[in-house]
Formats: C-alpha cells, structure tokens, sequence
C-alpha cells in the first residue's frame, strides 16, 4: 500500500554551467538560465509503501512523516536561492531532475525502515512539469 | 529511476461510432459521445520520459526540444482539429481516448530514435486525460496501433 504526502516550497535558482559561454547556457536552459536566477513553487509528493500496522492501522505516521518532510526539505528549501545557500546546489546545477535526486537521497536513509519504504519522490516545477524519482527496479 | 513529464494541452473534437456496428448499437456502445456532430475536449497529454540524469547538465532531457518534438510530432495534428476527419490515422479507427492515446505513444516512439539518438532518454509513458475524471495511460512499450488495429479486425470478423 502507498501513502503520499504533499508539501510545498518556493525557491529560486538559476541553471548555468559557469564553464560554457552564454549562447550555450541559453541554448541548453532556455530561461532557465537567465542571469540573475528566477522562482518557482515546488511541489513535492513523497510516497511511502508498506503494510498498515495492525494495531494503529497506519502504514506510517503522518505526523511524524510531516515533520520529517519539514526539516529535511521545506526548512532548508522554503524562500532559498537554491544555487548559493542550499547544497549540494553550490556545486551541482539545480535543475528539477538533480532537485528531486537530492531530495530523494535525503529522504531514503529517514524514511527507509523496517516494513516501510521510500516507493516515489515527485517534484513538480511548475503544473506541466514533473519529475519522479523511483528505485533503480521500479 | 529518474523520469521527466510534461504536460501539453490541446483541443479537439470527435465522435465514437464504428463502421462495424449498426447505428443502434453505436448509440447502445457509445451513448452520448456517438452524437452526429461529434463533441469536443480540453485533452491533458502527459508524456514521461526515463534514462540518465546527465552527469555535466544535471537534465534527462532539454525539454525545449522535448516541446519542439511534441508540437510537431502530435499536436499540429490534433490541436483544433476534427480527430475523425482530420486525423488521417482515425479514417477507420473509433477515436476513443485509448485509441487517441494509442496513436500518440505510436506517433512519439517511431521518430524518437531519430530525434534522440540510440543512447539517449527513452519514451517510457504516455497519459492522456480526456475531462477531470478520465485518464488513460500507455505504458512503454505499447502494442502498436497497427497491431491492435489487426486484432480489432480480427474480432469483428470473428
């Protein structure tokens, strides 16, 4: 069974590789590499599969898996620039792919425990854009 | 796994009737979306995308080319248009949203070698939402259309 959460978080960031000259960064980007960074709002879904404990019938306790959500990814992400105050950001392009691999890398060790597993990270960029992260399996 | 998905919106109309039926079962099968004058929708097309995430870009996929890919490819042949009598692939095939969605990932996946490469992002789902409540999803890869459209045949001479 999979049980998802939702947060939100709005930052900014820019995608530019320092080493290629503006015409290639605008031609690899597009907007996304205008000069002085730009803004989104995130949305972030974050499944969680396993079996309802038999005694609370919960497969994970929501609380716990929004305070987890909250401290791991929406305090340090929430009104950021992502490229200069959020890492791996300072050396790693923030595009919504690398985003969701960190967000998942950050979560899989706090929500990989016994009987429940992280199942799917979701990052939306904007409502027409997404990206989902799964077991290399899956 | 790391996947990609873009949505892309267009606007169409069609009707459900098949040659194959008489006009009363047309309207038994169909109901409404067999009305004569056909009928339209706001369509949602998801596409999914899946590979490697780019060790120097950090990106699966510039999805302005992506969006070039798909305007091309898809919606200049759907978007206002009369899917029966405008979409050459639907002469004889009832444009259900399966079938819509069908011809797409078909559309999508025979010119994806060429527009990518062999090494690069495969098409890995294709999801068409007709109205809020109905979603249909292929996933990669799909039977072809031509193949199903020999099935059909097959169970109308049956």
């Amino acid at each position: 069974m999979f049980v998802t959460r939702k947060v939100e978080f709005s930052a900014s960031h820019v995608c530019r590789l320092s080493h290629l000259s503006e015409e290639e960064n605008l031609r690899l980007f597009g907007p996304e590499a205008s000069r002085n960074g730009h803004g989104h709002n995130y949305v972030l879904e974050v499944t969680v599969e396993g079996e309802p404990d038999r005694v609370t019938g919960m497969v994970v306790d929501l609380k716990t898996l929004k305070d987890v959500l909250e401290e791991q990814i929406v305090s340090p992400m929430d009104h950021r620039f992502l490229n200069a105050e959020v890492k791996p950001f300072d050396k790693l392009v923030p595009t919504t792919e690398n985003i969701a691999r960190a967000i998942w890398e950050k979560l899989l060790p706090v929500l990989d425990r016994p009987g429940t597993s992280l199942a799917k990270v979701r990052l939306y960029e904007s409502t027409d854009l997404y990206v989902d992260v799964t077991r290399e399996e899956a | 796994m790391v996947s990609l998905t873009r949505v892309y919106r267009f606007s169409a109309s069609h009707r459900l009737h098949s040659p194959a039926l008489s006009d009363a079962e047309n309207a038994r099968v169909f109901g409404k979306c067999n009305n004569p004058y056909g009928h339209g929708h706001n369509y949602a097309l998801s596409v999914t995308v899946a590979g490697e995430v780019d060790d120097v870009t950090g990106r699966l996929i510039n999805v302005t080319e992506l969006d070039d890919f798909v305007q091309l490819k898809v919606l200049n042949l759907f978007s206002h248009r009369n899917i029966n009598e405008d979409v050459p692939q639907f002469a004889e095939l009832v444009p259900t949203t399966e079938n819509v969605a069908l011809v797409i990932a078909e559309l999508l996946q025979q010119s994806w070698t060429e527009f990518l490469g062999d090494a690069g992002p495969r098409l890995h789902r294709v999801h068409l939402q007709e109205t809020d409540r109905n979603g249909f999803e292929v996933l990669m890869p799909a039977l072809g259309i031509e193949k199903k459209v020999e099935i059909e045949e097959l169970l109308v001479h049956a």
